[in-house]
């Protein structure tokens, strides 16, 4: 009896978001690999069970390919930039610079802009016009006398999707300078200075103290990076909308679903962004279950 | 203690939004319930831009003054060609709560729903309004699917326009509007040797939009009206020809711009001599300067068939439909009714910058390109457009868009050509 009283109030407390994520998020994951293993290619049909025919019949096609491609282009840039970017802005702050709150703020800010927004507003700036026709970033080269950097962007051929990348990286930096802000405060004082007096000099410091320390953070920012360039949309529908020059799954899956209406091509699609999300996610679930183990033993 | 009370917090948010899910629901019902005095006529469309919402407006007038126990409830999402509107409409049809009217691209486009049983024929409404008699007996045949028609047109655009800059074509020595296809080549070499863009493009869509126009111009009318019939031919040397000529056309593109307006406008500034676009341009080009550039017809731009297609009139349609199950089933007949009447075309289309697709239209109304336009409509022979939805369905016109593109990458005119046919083959139509 008194077992039941410890646990039955906290389970009926947490039950009604139990239930709403079993039904909303693995509910409809469930039905979405179910759907992608059948034939309903168009919106009337039932649908047979054809197992992961569509699966692999997707890599045959030379826009999915096409897009994976871009995914990991974009993936890499991105996620090295936000992160090297970040980094590099909460070194600068964690050198004590005049005024770090108002800095702090203004590298934050982006964050709260929707992609859609920042998206409309680089699309002007990465206009791929040049010379007397050159507007936005172009145009801002062209008057500085620096034409040689006059670029496609991102209708670049072969790395428009690196170009595609600068505005996530503009926007989430700050985020990522955040999170290092904070890992960079939790090194202990005592741990520099007893390594100063052993002799480091300051590159060593960072080398050997703190760079070690900040490990959890980098991860954590990787996650979260990952993910969202994993699935990213918005931000190339505000910016180029459904091209395939900046094709993505994620678009790709929307045309499938909407132009194309062709349910099972798109759930397949669907099914493949949750699959690579989760090579990002379950290995830091793992991870992290495994350091909170170890934390209570010790 | 201080776990309890987030933990606390994280379920009552939680509940909270489920909450609020079912409430949206709810609301939505009870919209629709509405007032059983005036019943309100759910009319669905994308007409949000300056110049079709005031063509809009404009015909709801008419329908209120004639229907004074209607209310008419305009459900326009925003957004040009209707992508995201049909993305909602999709998801409203699914769910069985189908608007009491919405619009769509008369021809192929609506076979979509046509195949899913989402609409109901409007014979009835052909034959008690004689219909037949005033739209010409081309575009009836080209909308009739198994002898029933789903949808009535309000409007008619072209596609098969060349839009030029004079002034840029004076420069270049090029006498006027090129007429065939080897013309508007030799004139493209012309303009690029100025130094001027030869041939303004836009984003992917519009590079479909120009192969349309290729083809047409190319294959000749009879032969592009046979692509979308069983005896087809995408693999002959006919298509092989047309495709060399869209990849030459194509090699004298400029730079892609954002979208139509952007490449439009590259010909009003005189940066660019030619594009072809659909006449949706001519407001864009002529309207005053909120909604349009305000320029000059004939000196500042001027217009032509698009080349090699003189005498033919691709067009392109807006039309309403009668969804089967709409809640107001007599509202959107009404509603249909004013569509089709000469009153309520020649309302809607000087405002939209578009011409009837009755044939009994007050020509006075119709000035300068729309009266062009207008002749033209009455005596072409008729085509009907690829990217807008007359002679292919969604899933066709996807396919092409997606050959396009991938053409656009690797220029492979075998390659393009073999994605055509398969995408012909593999269509269902």
């Amino acid at each position: 009896m008194r077992s039941v009283r410890r646990w039955l109030p906290g389970l009926l407390l947490v039950s009604p978001s139990i239930v709403a994520i079993a039904v909303f998020v693995y509910g409809m994951l469930g039905w979405n690999f179910r759907l992608a293993m059948t034939d309903k290619h168009d919106e009337i049909s039932e649908g047979q069970f054809v197992g992961l025919t569509n699966f692999v019949e997707l890599w045959d096609q030379p826009r999915w390919t096409i897009s994976v491609n871009h995914a990991i282009v974009f993936t890499i840039v991105f996620v090295l930039g936000a992160l090297l970017l970040g980094l590099l802005l909460a070194f600068l702050m964690e050198k004590g610079i005049k005024g770090e709150g108002t800095f702090r703020a203004i590298y934050l800010f982006p964050m709260a802009v929707s992609f859609v927004a920042t998206g409309i507003v680089w699309r002007w700036l990465m206009n791929a016009g040049q010379d007397e026709r050159a507007v936005g970033l172009n145009r801002l080269f062209d008057g500085l006398g620096l034409d040689f950097l006059q670029w496609q962007w991102f209708r670049d051929p072969d790395w428009g999707m690196a170009a595609m990348a600068i505005p996530a990286i503009w926007q989430m930096s700050g985020y990522v300078m955040a999170l290092f802000l904070a890992g960079f405060r939790g090194v202990p004082e005592e741990l520099r200075e007893a390594a100063r007096v052993d002799g480091c000099n300051e590159w060593r410091v960072y080398r050997y103290i703190v760079l070690p320390y900040l490990r959890p953070v980098t991860l954590s920012a990787l996650i979260i990076l990952g993910h969202i360039s994993l699935k990213v949309f918005d931000l190339i529908v505000a910016v180029a909308g459904k091209q395939i020059i900046t094709d993505v799954p994620a678009v790709f899956m929307w045309v499938a679903v909407f132009d194309s209406h062709d349910p099972a091509k798109g759930a397949t699609i669907a099914a493949y962004i949750v699959l690579s999300v989760t090579v990002f996610v379950v290995p830091y679930l793992i991870w992290s279950v495994r350091k909170e183990r170890k934390e209570r033993r010790s | 203690m201080r776990r309890r009370w987030v933990s606390a917090v994280a379920i009552t948010m939680a509940g909270l939004l489920s909450l609020t899910a079912c409430g949206g629901g709810e609301d939505g019902q009870g919209a629709s319930g509405g007032e059983a005095a005036k019943k309100q006529v759910e009319v669905f469309s994308w007409w949000t831009g300056p110049g079709e919402a005031d063509g809009l407006t404009a015909m709801r007038e008419i329908f209120e003054k004639q229907n004074p126990n209607l209310t008419f409830f305009d459900a326009a999402v925003a957004g040009g060609s209707g992508d995201k509107a049909r993305a909602l409409l999709t998801t409203k049809l699914q769910a069985d709560t189908p608007p009491d009217t919405f619009q769509g691209h008369a021809g192929a486009e609506l076979q979509g729903y046509i195949k899913a049983g989402d609409l109901e024929p409007v014979n009835f409404l052909y034959d008690e309004l004689k219909l037949r008699d005033v739209y010409p007996k081309q575009l009836i045949d080209q909308i009739t699917v198994d002898g029933n028609i789903y949808s009535v047109p309000v409007n008619i655009h072209r596609s098969n326009v060349l839009w030029f800059n004079p002034a840029v074509l004076k420069e270049a020595g090029v006498a006027g509007a090129p007429k065939t296809i080897e013309e508007f080549i030799t004139a493209l070499e012309a303009v690029k040797k100025t130094g001027k863009v030869p041939l303004s493009i836009g984003s992917e869509w519009t590079a479909v939009h120009l192969l349309e126009n290729v083809l047409l111009g190319s294959l000749g009318t009879e032969a592009y009206n046979q692509l979308w019939t069983a005896n087809s031919d995408w693999s002959g040397p006919a298509m092989t020809k047309a495709l060399q000529d869209f990849q030459k056309i194509m090699s004298y593109a400029g730079t892609p711009q954002d979208d139509w307006q952007p490449a439009a406008k590259q010909v009003a500034d005189g940066e660019a001599a030619f594009n072809i676009m659909g006449d949706w341009a001519y407001g864009y080009f002529h309207n005053p300067p909120e909604g349009g550039l305000g320029k000059t017809s004939k000196t500042d731009f001027d217009w032509a068939p698009a080349p090699g297609t003189e005498g033919t009139f691709m067009w392109l349609s807006d039309s309403f439909t009668l969804p089967k199950g709409a809640p107001n089933r007599d509202g959107a007949i009404a509603w249909l009714k004013v569509a089709a009447s000469k009153e309520g075309q020649d309302a809607f289309n000087p405002k939209k910058g578009s011409i009837p697709a009755r044939t009994d239209a007050d020509k006075s109304l119709y000035t300068d390109y729309l009266a062009d336009a207008l002749s033209d409509w009455s005596s072409n022979k008729l085509a009907g457009s690829i990217q807008h939805g007359v002679v292919v369905n969604d899933a066709w016109r996807t396919a092409i868009n997606e050959a396009v593109g991938l053409f656009q990458q690797d220029q492979d005119v075998a390659k393009l050509q073999q994605a055509l046919a398969a995408a012909a083959k593999s269509s269902g139509q």
